[in-house]
């Protein structure tokens, strides 16, 4: 990758960062952790790979995104409006009653948002639905399936990739975001995960594990992926809960995180001036 | 417009070979139709699709709530889905996905859950659902219908195909007595009266429809005068209909081979409490009951759903202070 492509990939993760804070703390609260872990992986699929026109959500060319792990809404607010498909000024109403930023993402509310999910696995099954469907209307089309790795205690995950493997729907191409932690603790600790590459390897997916804060890493995946044509193709991000901010990363509970209290807030303000200092520089060299 | 067949005791096509030869037909006039099955295609007869139509079949496997989800995703590509399962599949297992992946998603997925109540006879209570039509009833918007013959069911699996949304068909998957004639047309949400009558009215819907009017005539000779409705549209129900009809009634039976909680006879009692004549209620149904294994025969007996037990029933009600 090009120095001047990857800079503005790691201006992109900067501002949808800064903007999942600010949205967070402006609300009082929110499902922080598993938002940051994904933010470079939007950055690169937002910022280069997908195909869309964020002034015609509906396009009917575009490559789709279904984000099954659906408490990283925040995350995809953020990049949505940071890549224009509405102003910013709407990041500010997250869950506020009437919003269309609800707390899970709604297909219904939410221009860019591909597919309503909350109800944990779910996302996966849609996914397929959607590549098939792709598949079947000879279209050259992608859809990206973003899931969790806590989510993968959901047996409808298998039940999909079973299907997604079966059809070798490699315009399928699923991403698990591994950040180790679940609501409950580590994923090691609440239901143990064991070697995710190897299973989804034993499930018959070609899989790529890089590193999830590493743009252009992160990017050489997703293109090798493209180039796998005879089977389904995964790749598991091996990222942060919290990622980016070495505070919230250190917070043992940081699946929801509530700005109730002055160290949080303070920690959150920190974050947010060197996220702004950050850009401010980079916007010299992009 | 509805008629009815002269003889009642003639048996109509197997209710699941209707559905796959009607979707079939529905293919060949839409690529977009398409038909999704969980490992049941030996049992509903989707087999022939994938033979007749593979480019419009899609093989699950075992996963129901896995289907319900891949349904609603080619829905979001234009794909008209219709889904088949053993209804209890349908309700208990894949409910989540079927309100979010669909309703709430404003996805659609027409939905053939099959062998519902004692229908499921030999496969016995692990396959039994008396609960359904309650638990379908709560999902917003959704269309619930039980059909009572091949000529309906032909008819209704035509018509959810024209709709977007969420579309439950309960039938048996065998074949069943016929109640209408070839020719016969329906609309979604309104009942249909297949008999006129002064005293009582019976509202019955799914094959039990035949049972309600071989007890209406079982009554006649006993001099009580029986209307008989088809309430084969659960929901959207049709409230007017059971408005006008309960006019100058002595009683209101309701007939469903299903849970009466949360119901046909429920939903009919949602609208009686708010008809301004006070009538007696019999609702004929399910209640604390799980299903069991046995002929149709056998389970009907056994669960007080046979034409003798509304006769009997009815007269109780009559008798009753």
């Amino acid at each position: 990758m090009e120095k001047h492509e990857l800079m503005k990939l790691k201006l992109l993760s900067a501002n949808i960062r800064l903007d999942v804070m600010k949205m967070l703390v402006h609300c009082g609260y929110g499902h922080l952790g598993g938002s940051l872990s994904i933010v470079e992986l939007l950055s690169v699929l937002y910022g280069k790979h997908l195909r869309y026109d964020a002034t015609n959500p509906n396009d009917d060319n575009r490559d789709m995104v279904v984000i099954s792990k659906g408490h990283s809404g925040p995350a995809w607010y953020a990049t949505l409006a940071n890549v224009g498909f509405f102003d910013k000024e709407m990041l500010m109403t997250l869950n506020e009653g009437g919003t269309n930023l609800p707390s899970h993402p709604d297909r219904t509310k939410t221009p860019g948002v591909d597919m309503t999910t909350g109800s944990l696995g779910q996302g996966t099954s849609v996914a397929a639905g959607i590549a098939l469907a792709m598949k079947r209307l000879n279209q050259n089309r992608y859809v990206y399936l973003i899931v969790g790795d806590g989510e993968l205690n959901e047996g409808q995950c298998w039940e999909a990739f079973q299907f997604i493997a079966n059809y070798k729907l490699n315009n399928c191409i699923v991403i698990i975001d591994e950040n180790k932690r679940q609501l409950d603790g580590y994923t090691i600790d609440v239901i143990n995960p064991f070697d995710i590459k190897k299973k989804m390897e034993a499930f018959g997916f070609y899989t790529i594990k890089v590193k999830g804060d590493d743009e252009e890493a992160i990017s050489k995946a997703i293109d090798e992926c493209k180039q796998v044509n005879n089977s389904a193709v995964s790749i598991v991000l091996d990222t942060i809960k919290g990622q980016g901010i070495t505070y919230f990363e250190n917070l043992i509970d940081n699946h929801s995180v509530k700005f109730n209290n002055q160290e949080n807030i303070d920690a959150a303000n920190e974050a947010i001036a060197k996220l702004e200092k950050f850009v401010k520089e980079s916007l010299k060299n992009v | 417009m509805y008629k009815l067949v002269d003889d009642r005791n003639k048996i109509g096509a197997a209710m699941n070979l209707t559905v796959v030869k009607t979707l079939q037909q529905a293919m060949n006039e839409d690529e977009m139709v398409v038909a999704l099955e969980a490992d049941l295609g030996g049992a509903s007869g989707f087999s022939k699709i994938k033979s007749s139509h593979p480019q419009q079949f899609v093989e699950c496997g075992i996963a129901e709530a896995n289907m319900m989800g891949v349904a609603a995703g080619m829905s979001m590509l234009g794909y008209k889905p219709f889904v088949h399962t053993f209804s209890p599949f349908v309700v208990r297992r894949a409910f989540d996905q079927v309100y979010l992946s669909g309703g709430y998603a404003k996805n659609t997925i027409n939905i053939y859950g099959s062998d519902p109540g004692y229908t499921s006879a030999h496969n016995g209570g692990t396959h039994t659902t008396f609960e359904d039509i309650a638990i379908m009833r709560t999902l917003p918007d959704a269309v619930i219908v039980d059909a009572c013959d091949d000529v309906q069911i032909a008819w209704v699996v035509k018509e959810f195909l024209k709709l977007k949304g969420i579309h439950y068909l309960r039938a048996n998957r065998k074949a069943v007595r016929k109640v209408y004639t070839d020719d016969s047309r329906f609309k979604l949400g309104k009942g249909n009266v297949l008999k006129t009558g002064n005293d009582i009215l019976i509202i019955a819907a799914g094959e039990l429809v035949s049972d309600a009017l071989d007890a209406a005539e079982m009554l006649q000779e006993k001099g009580i005068s029986v209307e008989v409705i088809d309430m084969f549209t659960i929901k959207p129900l049709d409230e007017e209909l059971i408005k006008n009809e309960v006019k100058g009634k002595k009683a209101v039976i309701t007939f469903e081979n299903a849970s009466v909680y949360g119901g046909l006879g429920s939903a009919v009692n949602d609208v009686l409490v708010n008809c301004p004549q006070r009538v007696k209620v019999k609702n004929i149904g399910i209640r604390d009951l799980y299903g069991q294994v046995g002929s149709v025969d056998y389970l009907k007996k056994t669960f007080h759903l046979t034409a003798a037990d509304v006769v009997e029933e009815t007269i109780k009600l009559l008798n009753r202070e």
